[in-house]
């Protein structure tokens, strides 16, 4: 006997990014966009929630350098987000000094491979 | 209806432990020391506690540890974990258990082993894993405080010296404070100098990591009065919490602080204007920048310029974090119990070098997780009822 493959929101949201695609849900009751991945529109608790493909398109809304000690490495990029679509994501900006980041810098969505993950990174549009 | 609970339940007793560091101690150690000062000082006995309000970051089930260490058998108990505001938010809870009679004696407590224990604590960030934030790298809690900071020096031009004036204006404080972790001078310049963590915070924008324990028993107003130390009376307290991660913060300079002080103001019927000391939970120089703001002491935006000519250190005219704050006092996990302590302290008259003369009203403000939950207490001494 087999079984449904497990597919909450967020099996399905990381399954898109497996397949390139940086997709949100989108709430066909207030008709604004989710994120993080849901199964009821936290703006009008509606649980019509259906997957549109983003932009990538977005601006960064705030930003901070992760800094470390000599042995952890070296410092990192840690930002938010707000993406066209009127979402905000936890991210990092890609391609520049992490001190280069700066607040309202444009930027476009990409999907990188972290480990075995499929992640969403930025690079300055 | 809110006001039903106004100056109904009074602190009677309060007690500290372990400020700072002390090795070969467990949470529980702690706790219990603290809890037996507060009993001593409020002239009761651990057999006198039928209601039990306790919180850690060692035990999810923290009353039933807590209550088994100390052999009580409470009637009552409460162990709400929001993060660093839970002890302040227990004090509702606390205030309406005792109105309800279903308790006669609430105990508040907390304690933590944090700096000798490093690395052993229930992390919320293991057991609780933010899955769309910890693939990019944060250092909880302090990348998220830092990028509240970046948004708030980008909408309106607050600067690292403002913030620096924070962490100084602590320090002042704390020098005044016998059982303070850090007393040593320290200027804005070492502030800025200081290793930087997440930008823009430096180390010294940064709360301690320190062990410590805090207590308080409360009790009926009416009981209250009866007992051996002066009563301090909750006259309003409230809760708020609008987001857990920082990511789903909806404005990253603004925290739901607005509607737990509107909630706590209106109980005490009460307003900024009429508050004469504020203990505000300074997890991070930018989070007592932005309860001042949100509470009502200066306009949005306003908060640089308010801290920057020294207005909350010893000898301006706001005292703020009496004790030397989660910055240079104590900082075990969860700050927000110290901030309950100094506010009765204060309102006793009993702060020592540090006593702000004449104090009839204090606010205790906790904060939990990043700019998560928010809870404001107000208290008042006799004269306020």
């Amino acid at each position: 006997m087999s079984h449904p493959p497990l597919e909450g929101p967020d099996a399905r949201y990381a399954a898109f990014l497996n397949e390139g695609r940086l997709c949100l849900q989108r709430c066909d009751g207030c008709e604004r966009h989710v994120f993080y991945p849901r199964v009821l529109c936290p703006h009008c608790g509606s649980d019509a929630l259906t997957w549109v493909d983003a932009s990538g398109r977005g601006t960064v809304y705030a930003t901070t350098v992760v800094r470390k000690r000599p042995e952890e490495g070296s410092a990192h990029n840690l930002c938010l987000v707000d993406l066209e679509e009127g979402v905000r994501m936890a991210s990092r900006v890609e391609g520049i000094a992490p001190e280069a980041v700066v607040i309202g810098m444009a930027v476009t969505a990409r999907i990188a491979r972290q480990g075995e993950d499929a992640i969403v990174v930025f690079d300055p549009s | 209806m809110s006001g039903d609970l106004r100056g109904k339940a009074a602190a009677v007793g309060v007690g500290l432990a372990g400020i700072g560091a002390a090795p070969g101690y467990s949470h529980l150690d702690l706790t219990a020391q603290a809890v037996k000062a507060a009993l001593d000082d409020a002239g009761l006995k651990l057999s006198d506690v039928d209601g039990l309000f306790a919180s850690n970051l060692q035990n999810v089930f923290a009353p039933l540890n807590v209550g088994e260490y100390l052999g009580i058998r409470p009637k009552v108990t409460e162990g709400t974990q929001i993060g660093g505001s839970s002890p302040v938010a227990h004090l509702l809870w606390a205030a309406l258990a005792l109105e309800a009679g279903l308790c006669d004696v609430a105990l508040i407590c907390y304690g933590s082993n944090q700096r000798s224990a490093a690395g052993r604590l229930l992390s919320p960030s293991t057991a609780e894993p933010l899955i769309y934030e910890q693939p990019y790298g944060p250092r909880y809690p302090i990348s998220s405080y830092a990028l509240a900071t970046s948004r708030h020096m980008y909408e309106y031009g607050t600067t690292r010296e403002q913030l620096a004036a924070i962490a100084v204006a602590a320090r002042g404080w704390a020098a005044m404070n016998p059982v303070a972790f850090m007393r040593d001078p320290l200027t804005v310049e070492d502030v800025l100098a200081a290793r930087m963590v997440c930008d823009p915070l430096t180390v010294r924008d940064c709360c301690l990591v320190t062990d410590g324990a805090g207590a308080v028993v409360m009790t009926r107003s009416e009981r209250a009065r009866d007992l051996k130390a002066d009563p301090v009376y909750l006259l309003g307290c409230g809760h708020a919490h609008w987001h857990r991660q920082i990511s789903q913060m909806p404005d990253l300079t603004t925290s739901a602080a607005v509607d737990s002080g509107k909630r706590a103001y209106a109980m005490a019927g009460m307003g900024p204007g009429d508050i004469d000391v504020l203990e505000l939970y300074d997890a991070f120089t930018i989070t007592t920048l932005m309860f001042l703001e949100d509470l009502g002491f200066c306009a949005k935006g306003e908060g640089g310029p308010f801290v920057a000519d020294g207005r909350i250190a010893p000898g301006g005219s706001l005292p703020v974090n009496t004790n030397g704050g989660g910055l240079s006092c104590v900082h075990p996990g969860m700050y927000g119990i110290f901030t309950v302590i100094e506010a009765i302290e204060q309102l006793r008259g009993s702060a020592g070098e540090r006593q702000v003369k004449g104090a009839e009203t204090a606010i205790s403000h906790g904060n939990g997780g990043h700019f998560s939950s928010e809870v404001t207490a107000i208290w008042g001494t006799a004269a306020t009822l």
